[in-house]
């Protein structure tokens, strides 16, 4: 998984018939120090997360079909939690 | 998913038989607003009948296989659908 | 899918016995050209590919699902022997002419 902000929505009325009523949000990967910046993803919204929300994104078909509560179709990228806080230990 | 903007088709007489009578698309990824990004285009099989031009999105990996009845087959790209609109956090839509 | 380059074949006698029997190929990814210009692959033929075709080649586990490289420790599988491939209602290659301008 990883920690992404929710940049934007996607708005799409033909679709595979698996993310049908799915709402699909745009996130933007945190950036690692010293990496190039990843572009935003697609993914399917399970949380009812918002654009600016810092959200955790799984990406894994498996992971997404449990989560989604769908036997296993087209979708890898799911968000699966709003991060309250992230970071190292406040005691470390 | 990914962005991609759909640039060609592609012809193949022999292929793998659980690909038989499947459309193969040309696509370039891109940026949300169809914009190309540096990779090279790739091959993917279609299941929103996406005509050339049209700015979609579409799945990676082993998943892209399931698009088709039989997911016996090794699709590792899937268009999943036709972006309409694309609203982001600066209030942008496109 | 990729788009590659058959270059010619690998031979390996001693390897995992399941990769037994398959016929594995060397390609190279090309470029928009269709010039061979990106990674070199090995990969296994699903399809009967030759040298110097144009192949579509499938990664990940992925590969593993066909019919000939099912449960084999395969991660690149050439799943199909391009013939044409249009762009804006042109062709940009025919395997016929090779690559058109």
């Amino acid at each position: 998984m990883f920690i992404a902000r929710v940049v934007g929505e996607v708005v799409a009325t033909v679709k595979h018939p698996h993310l049908a009523a799915q709402k699909l949000l745009l996130v933007q990967a945190e950036p690692t120090p010293g990496r190039p910046q990843s572009p935003p993803v697609i993914a399917v919204d399970s949380v009812q997360a918002g654009i600016g929300d810092r959200v955790l994104v799984a990406d894994e078909g498996n992971s997404a079909a449990q989560v989604l509560r769908k036997p296993r179709g087209p979708v890898r990228t799911v968000i699966v939690g709003v991060v309250d806080q992230a970071g190292p230990d406040e005691r470390s | 998913m990914h962005f991609a903007r759909v640039i060609g088709t592609v012809v193949c007489t022999e292929k793998v038989p659980a690909w038989k009578g499947q459309r193969l698309l040309l696509v370039q990824p891109s940026d949300s607003s169809g914009t190309p990004t540096a990779a090279r285009p790739l091959v993917a099989l279609d299941s929103v009948s996406a005509a050339p031009g049209q700015l979609v999105f579409y799945v990676r990996g082993r998943e892209a296989s399931t698009i088709l009845s039989n997911p016996d087959n090794p699709a590792d790209a899937a268009i999943v659908g036709l972006v309409d609109q694309v609203r982001e956090a600066s209030g942008a839509t496109r | 899918m990729l788009l590659a380059q058959v270059l010619g074949t690998v031979v390996s006698t001693r390897k995992d016995a399941g990769l037994s029997g398959l016929k594995l190929m060397l390609a190279r990814e090309v470029d928009g050209q269709f010039k061979p210009a990106g990674n070199f692959v090995v990969a296994v033929d699903a399809v009967g590919a030759g040298s110097g075709e144009i192949v579509l080649i499938a990664a990940g586990s992925s590969a593993r699902l066909t019919e000939t490289t099912k449960d084999r420790p395969v991660d690149h599988v050439i799943c199909g022997i391009v013939d044409a491939v249009e762009v804006d209602g042109k062709d940009v290659y025919l395997k016929s002419l090779g690559v058109k301008g």
